[in-house]
């Protein structure tokens, strides 16, 4: 007697209303939840599924973008490198050109300048000489006339002067 | 120790049917309460959740994975609103009778609503309602008819019996177990009421028996979804 009222449906009976009503109720909970819970929520979370699966393509496409325009980069720094090499290259080939040329000009304009010093260090040599003798012949002239003291006309005295001076030159 | 019933009998003209005022009760408080926790947590959805949208998008999930472990979700995408709000129901009614029950007048008012056989043999009854309507609406009339038959056409005896003693388990495990933990509680509570020794006595075992019945409220919530699943499975999928 304890136990009696552990026994299955014991005071119960057979409650049709229980069925009924327990039917209605859950399946109006479901009803509802669906529409004001669920819904709601599955919507979102569907939005969030969508917006990881875009973000991810996004991330893909710039992972992808970044990536062409890195060899871009890269190619377009290896153009520029060879191209400076070669401006250098080429440069380097001028100032080689260049350098010839100016050392040739230096050479040829030294060798003028000494060309035209020597040129008219022989005719300032020639001049002197020339003034030198003439100073002699006056001098010796005038030695001579003043030794002699007016015995033989000055005609006479300068040819026998020259003659000295000629005969010295050429015992010389 | 013994508690009477609340019934009430409405007559309908042709018929009448008979209530448990309690249980309707039980049941309108274990909904009410569900429908509250859902609805409050999916205010203010956002796309990046906080607090109790996370709770509830974790019990999604969960449902979710139920279903998945048991067939395609592409079938069983459709029974996922069925599978969320089975587990909440079912684990809210649990629940209800843990911290207390209520008797006026003799008259045990509040309890969990799954304490009673009626409740989870409609439920059960239910589900297998649904697990053959979906597998003759899936899968053909034919189709359906032939699963009594295979692999062999003598087990059709031992099929028709499974079909019953699916529903009869589904219902009386969950009864079961929430009617026991509640009968434990119950002799605990006037374990307690007897006086001083008797109260602190009483303590040790009540609080264990409730932490070890909130786990059995979970786990036969869980439970019931599952196995709901599974014999939706049998019916829905195309080889089991």
């Amino acid at each position: 007697m304890f136990l009696d009222y552990l026994v299955l449906g014991a005071g119960t009976g057979f409650n049709g209303g229980d069925i009924v009503s327990t039917l209605v109720i859950f399946l109006l909970l479901m009803v509802l939840l669906k529409k004001f819970a669920w819904g709601p929520l599955m919507g979102i979370m569907q939005q969030r599924e969508e917006l990881v699966a875009s973000e991810i393509e996004a991330a893909e496409k710039a992972r992808k973008d970044s990536h062409q325009f890195l060899e871009e980069q890269k190619s377009l720094l290896k153009e520029a490198r060879t191209e400076a090499q070669s401006i250098v290259e080429s440069a380097k080939k001028q100032g080689e050109v260049q350098k010839e040329e100016i050392l040739t000009a230096a050479r040829n304009e030294a060798n003028r300048l000494k060309e035209s010093a020597l040129r008219e260090i022989e005719s300032e040599k020639e001049k002197a000489i020339a003034a030198v003798r003439d100073e002699v012949v006056s001098l010796s002239v005038l030695a001579a006339s003043k030794v002699l003291s007016k015995e033989i006309s000055e005609a006479d005295n300068r040819a026998l002067i020259e003659e000295t001076i000629a005969k010295a030159g050429e015992a010389r | 120790m013994t508690h009477e019933a609340p019934l009430k009998t409405v007559d309908f003209g042709l018929f009448s049917l008979t209530f448990n005022l309690s249980t309707v009760m039980m049941l309108l408080v274990a909904a009410v309460i569900v429908f509250l926790i859902a609805v409050i947590s999916t205010r203010n959805l956002k796309l990046k959740p906080t607090g109790m949208q996370n709770f509830m998008e974790w019990i999604m999930d969960f449902v979710k994975n139920i279903i998945k472990s048991n067939m395609d979700w592409k079938t069983g995408g459709r029974f996922h609103i069925l599978g969320i709000t089975l587990i909440m129901f079912i684990a809210v009614s649990n629940l209800l009778g843990l911290p207390f029950s209520i008797a006026y007048d003799h008259t045990l008012w509040w309890k969990s609503p799954t304490a009673d056989p009626t409740v989870t043999m409609t439920l059960a009854a239910m589900i297998l309602v649904l697990t053959h309507y979906y597998g003759i609406k899936m899968k053909g009339t034919g189709h359906y008819v032939g699963t009594f038959f295979k692999p062999m056409s003598f087990m059709f005896p031992l099929k028709i019996v499974e079909e019953f003693a699916n529903t009869l388990t589904l219902g009386l495990r969950l009864y079961g177990n929430i009617y026991a933990g509640e009968i434990l509680l119950g002799l605990l509570a006037g374990l307690a009421s007897t006086g001083a020794m008797g109260f602190i006595g009483a303590i040790i075992p009540t609080m264990a028996w409730q932490g070890f019945s909130i786990f059995i409220g979970f786990i036969q919530a869980f439970i019931f979804t599952m196995l709901t699943m599974v014999y939706m499975a049998h019916k829905v999928s195309d080889d089991h």
